[in-house]
């Protein structure tokens, strides 16, 4: 049996090659994914593992939770517990570290890296033993600092530079006095790193007298568990955690493998999609020969073998093709993995080195994938394969499938679509997070359904296509014709195809009008020209706002101060603003009362509002951070968004009870409105920070844009995957027809259709089955679409479908394409078929 | 038995060939499959090819039709030389000038039977006339059956809708590749009548090539071959006279 098996696979080599490559490409993307990851999760781990080395105990500030009407706060490790620390028996020293946000401009004035990524700390005493030198000495006082060798490499700065940075608002303009290497995980993806001395970072991160961490060093023969033991002990309990560097190290490396995970995820979701769709080709492939060979398999059972034997003939052959592809794939998935670092390092993401990582687990997964999918999808066509009767050998007609076959078919698919279709409209009336399991649930039911309906539908809709195709003559005509002959065939070349597309144009469409909603809401709800902020988020300096006044052109100007409150036992967030002009600069919907910030008049969220039982006109009673309490009175309640929500009170209310507020945004209107030249002069009056960013409305929808655009992109390169197995498939499908039909062919060439004729034949014939399975997947993508939306909707009111229709018209012009391409081979084929031969072919 | 031409014949001729050759391989392994054949075949007429298998009866008939390409010697339809003819000219000739009858029927079984019949005007982007159309299936006998697919129609009634898809573009010759040979007795004797009553009511040509002494019998002139060169030809011939001259090749043969 084997033996035969392994012959017809040899016999039937060009025909398989479209489905090993099918199989070979989703196994690429399994095992280029598992490598990829797992080198690069090792390579971080590695160098997070170095980064831990000075570390033998860390200890961090315990929070105080909040309680009755005080807020919570921090813990202060402060220079008197670093003293105690160091003389704990054990330790051999410690130092006190203080981190914190540092943007530093490049030459041209242009923040190095992401805002996110811009990272500064500071250098402890004369010779950190973290950070090694390069060159340079340590940096003292404010007009000194150290950058990281990588950063200087990629800006260019030498030791002796003054360099622009920002810490919280004003611009620094310091020296470089030395150069560090480090181990930094952060500065190893690309971010920066810029050091000052201790009192300096404590001063410009606002941490004055105190330390994030203290990294205490043993003594040598002092376990790291010894010296945490000594520390727990001679500190007060409750005010200090301790860890050992060890499990420092080891909690990094947990963490970098759960984000890893996420990614993996992600990425191998899309490597199943490719998967599932190769398996209808395999499918396609495996029915197609077990019909070439009715009469061999035939032959078979007559001379004794029985209908297990068939089948597993059939599924060795499988198992073969399998191998092949999963062993090819997996070669091909470890060039990949080597590949995306590579891809990532070029794209700016620097990825730590490391050797290229292949587990075990990452060739058995691989091959299991391979060989499972292809015999799985092999199981059907064996099956009938032995339900062959030993008559079917001594005649030459083909059993076609019966009607009664496609009636059960049908009533199963329109029973599984019309429930998917339910559960879906369903689930799009619950609310946002509830809706989301059973619309998952209903989405992928209707796909099954439109599925097994595939070849009931391909009637009437290519029929459709009749119109147009009559204009290509009888090759349209015959085109139209052979793409319906074997409804079962097309339908599931077409599948594939349509479940990329599906995807593709529900992401699109969902995108789309998400990203139009939050566009929206961003315009309505502010009013102001610009928004100044920190690129990284972070807090703004209070001179920021000062500044702003005094440029030319400003017309009014509000903070948005974060405080921290307590109403009735609970926390409550506060945000100071400036009550005489806040009307001007934001413009949420009024539900209630009047929009009037000033004195004791707040005004809060309708959300809020509705949770706390408050009205227009109730009193509240507010406990600030220092403890003072005061009465409010809720003037009117507004609807949230993103960028205005909460308890909206007046700066100089908050002023008298917060040390040091936290300003999130300033905003700005202008005279002029949004000009080029008053973006300018308000970057200049900030003294051309490179932290702040000046933003317009525009910028920040384009932001918003952008973000989308990524993220859109991204998906659409995944999901390419998919489409190219499809396309495999249709090349697949055609050349099996061509094949099946070269006596017609020949034929018509002897009756007298031109090669042209036979060509654009097989051409409209690719075309109809791609835009069948194109029109199929747009139109189940607008649904889902839709249908997500309609959750979305419950939570963003701006929320309105968007049919992304030139997008669409892409997807089907690229369907198109596929077919012409897919038919390329085929075609030419069949126009060079010799005409004799299959004219007498019986 | 007569031998001398037709005088009531019309004399022009449909196609012709000149110093056939048709040689495949080279060399050692060098099969001359027709050795200079040179034969007429005149309008309205009706010419069987016998011959054994191997003769070279089917490549005579594919290099005249145009389905096949030739060694040497010349091979004409109507004034149309062949030899000179591209690929797409060929394939225009074929659709324009030529019909074609196989013995495995050859239909598309998507179309109907009438979709069948004009597919070689549909082709040609031609309309087909009305009336000629309606007088071949009259003449064929399919007028209830034009909406039938290849599969609802019995394998005489196929080779009728073949019959008549040859006819219904007015080709100036007709080709057949063993009609009736995948036909039972009756209805291989219909399809011949068809074919002879085109001959002489419609003033169709046709050749045929078959190795059937019965439906030899229906044409008027019957083209003997052996070994890639004609070795004799018979007019008006009858099922018997056919027999023995076969009879008397193969006898001639095994004393050779």
């Amino acid at each position: 049996m084997f033996r035969t098996a392994l012959r017809n696979v040899l016999a039937h080599k060009a025909r398989l090659l479209m489905t090993v490559l099918a199989v070979m490409l989703g196994v690429a993307f399994v095992s280029g994914t598992l490598v990829f990851t797992n080198t690069i999760s090792d390579a971080f781990q590695k160098s997070s593992a170095k980064g831990f080395d000075q570390v033998d105990v860390a200890m961090t500030a315990d929070y105080q939770d909040a309680e009755g009407d005080r807020v919570g706060k921090l813990h202060e490790l402060t220079r008197a517990t670093l003293d105690k620390s160091e003389r704990v028996p054990g330790a051999a020293s410690a130092i006190g570290v203080v981190q914190g946000f540092t943007a530093i401009a490049d030459k041209d004035g242009k923040l190095i890296g992401e805002g996110f990524q811009s990272q500064g700390g500071n250098y402890w005493g004369a010779e950190d033993p973290r950070y090694p030198l390069a060159s340079g000495h340590a940096p003292k006082g404010a007009g000194e600092v150290l950058i990281d060798s990588e950063t200087a490499k990629r800006a260019g700065y030498k030791v002796g530079d003054t360099v622009r940075m920002s810490v919280d608002g004003p611009v620094l303009t310091p020296k470089i006095t030395g150069i560090f290497t480090t181990d930094d995980g952060n500065v190893a993806a690309g971010g920066s790193l810029t050091l000052f001395d201790t009192a300096t970072a404590q001063k410009l991160f606002g941490k004055a007298g105190v330390y994030d961490q203290i990294d205490v060093k043993a003594k040598p023969g002092v376990t790291q568990a010894a010296l945490k033991a000594a520390l727990d002990k001679a500190l007060p309990e409750g005010t200090v955690s301790t860890t050992t560097g060890k499990q420092l190290a080891d909690d990094q490396a947990e963490a970098i493998s759960r984000s890893m995970s996420g990614m993996q995820t992600a990425l191998l979701v899309f490597a199943g999609i490719a998967l599932f769709v190769g398996t209808f080709i395999i499918a396609n492939t495996f029915t197609m020969l077990v019909a070439q060979r009715t009469k061999e398999l035939a032959l078979m059972r007559a001379v004794g073998a029985s209908r297990r034997q068939v089948t597993r003939s059939v599924l060795i052959e499988a198992f073969v093709v399998g191998t092949v592809a999963a062993v090819t794939g997996l070669v091909a998935g470890i060039g990949i993995g080597a590949g995306l670092r590579s891809l990532m390092g070029s794209f700016g993401g620097t990825v730590p080195d490391g050797p290229l990582v292949i587990k075990p687990a990452t060739i058995i997964a691989a091959l299991a994938v391979g060989i499972l999918v292809t015999m799985l999808a092999a199981w059907l066509p064996g099956r009938r394969a032995a339900k062959i009767p030993p008559v079917a050998a001594m005649n030459s007609v083909h059993a076609k499938a019966t009607t009664k076959s496609l009636v059960l078919r049908n009533t199963l698919g329109a029973l599984v679509a019309a429930a998917g279709i339910a559960v879906v409209l369903a689930a799009s009336t619950m609310d946002g997070s509830d809706g989301q399991m059973p619309m998952g649930f209903g989405a992928v039911l209707l796909i099954i359904g439109v599925f097994i309906l595939t070849p009931l539908l391909s009637r009437p809709l290519i029929a459709a296509a009749a119109p147009v195709l009559r204009v290509f003559g009888v090759s349209g005509k015959l085109a139209r014709q052979n793409s319906v002959r074997n409804p079962r065939r097309t339908a599931a070349t077409a599948s594939a195809l349509m479940i990329g597309l599906t995807l593709i144009t529900g992401m699109t469409v969902m995108a789309g009008s998400l990203q139009q909603a939050i566009e929206k809401m961003a315009s309505s709800s502010i009013k102001a020209d610009y928004v100044v902020s920190m690129a990284n988020g972070n807090a703004l300096s209070p001179d920021v706002e000062k500044k702003l006044q005094q440029a030319g052109d400003v017309t009014a100007t509000s903070p948005m101060l974060n405080a921290e409150s307590r109403i009735d036992g609970q926390t409550e967030y506060l945000t100071g603003v400036n009550g005489a002009a806040i009307g001007d600069l934001v413009g949420p919907k009024v539900d209630q009362g009047t929009f009037k910030v000033g004195g004791t008049q707040v005004v809060v969220d309708s959300e809020t509002a509705k949770s706390r039982g408050w009205k227009a006109g109730s009193a509240l009673t507010v406990s600030y951070e220092d403890g003072k309490k005061q009465k409010l009175t809720v003037a009117g309640t507004y609807e949230s968004n993103d960028f205005l929500s909460g308890i909206l009170l007046d700066e100089k209310t908050l002023a008298p009870h917060t040390s040091d507020p936290y300003n999130m945004k300033v905003m700005v209107k202008t005279s002029d409105g949004t000009s080029g030249a008053t973006q300018d002069k308000l970057e200049k009056a900030l003294g051309t920070n490179p932290a702040i960013k000046v933003q317009s409305k525009d910028d920040i929808s384009n932001e918003i844009a952008q973000m989308f655009t990524l993220m859109l992109n991204m998906v659409y390169g995944l999901l390419a995957m998919a489409v190219i197995v499809a396309v495999l498939g249709v090349i697949n499908t055609l050349a099996m027809s061509v094949f099946e039909r070269s006596q017609e062919i020949g034929m018509l060439r002897a009756i007298g259709l031109d090669r042209k004729g036979i060509k654009r034949m097989v051409r409209l014939e690719s075309l109809v089955i791609s835009l069948f399975g194109a029109v199929l997947g747009i139109g189940l993508g607008v649904f889902f679409g839709w249908a997500a939306g309609e959750l979305l909707a419950t939570k963003l009111a701006t929320y309105e479908l968007v049919l992304p229709w030139a997008r669409m018209g892409v997807f089907l012009l690229l369907a198109a394409t596929v077919g012409v391409l897919a038919a390329l081979w085929p075609a030419r084929r069949a126009a060079r078929l010799n005409m004799l031969e299959a004219i007498k072919a019986e | 038995m007569t031998t001398a031409p037709l005088a009531d014949r019309a004399t022009t001729v449909a196609a012709r060939a000149t110093d056939l050759s048709k040689i495949y391989g080279q060399g050692e392994t060098q099969v001359v499959a027709l050795d200079r054949v040179s034969i007429d075949f005149r309008q309205a007429e009706f010419t069987a090819i016998m011959g054994p298998s191997g003769s070279g009866k089917s490549t005579l008939m594919h290099c005249v039709a145009g389905l096949d390409t030739f060694s040497s010697g010349s091979v004409r339809i109507g004034e149309t030389e062949l030899g000179s003819l591209k690929d797409k000219q060929l394939t225009k000739l074929r659709r324009d000038k030529i019909g074609f009858i196989f013995q495995a029927f050859n239909l598309l079984p998507t179309l109907t039977a009438l979709e069948n019949i004009t597919l070689p005007m549909d082709i040609a982007g031609r309309k087909p006339d009305r009336q000629w159309l309606d007088s071949v299936i009259t003449m064929v006998g399919l007028a209830d059956r034009l909406g039938h697919r290849p599969s609802q129609l019995s394998g005489g009634q196929q080779q009728r809708v073949a019959v008549a898809r040859a006819l219904a573009s007015r080709p100036e010759i007709i080709f057949g590749d063993e009609p009736t040979g995948n036909l039972d007795s009756r209805s291989g004797a219909e399809v011949l009548g068809f074919l002879r009553n085109s001959v002489r009511e419609l003033g169709q040509t046709v050749v045929m090539v078959t190795h059937d002494p019965v439906a030899a019998a229906y044409a008027d002139r019957v083209v003997f071959l052996a070994d890639g060169r004609i070795v004799d030809e018979m007019y008006r011939p009858t099922a018997d006279s056919v027999l023995d001259r076969m009879k008397a090749f193969d006898a001639k043969g095994r004393t050779s």
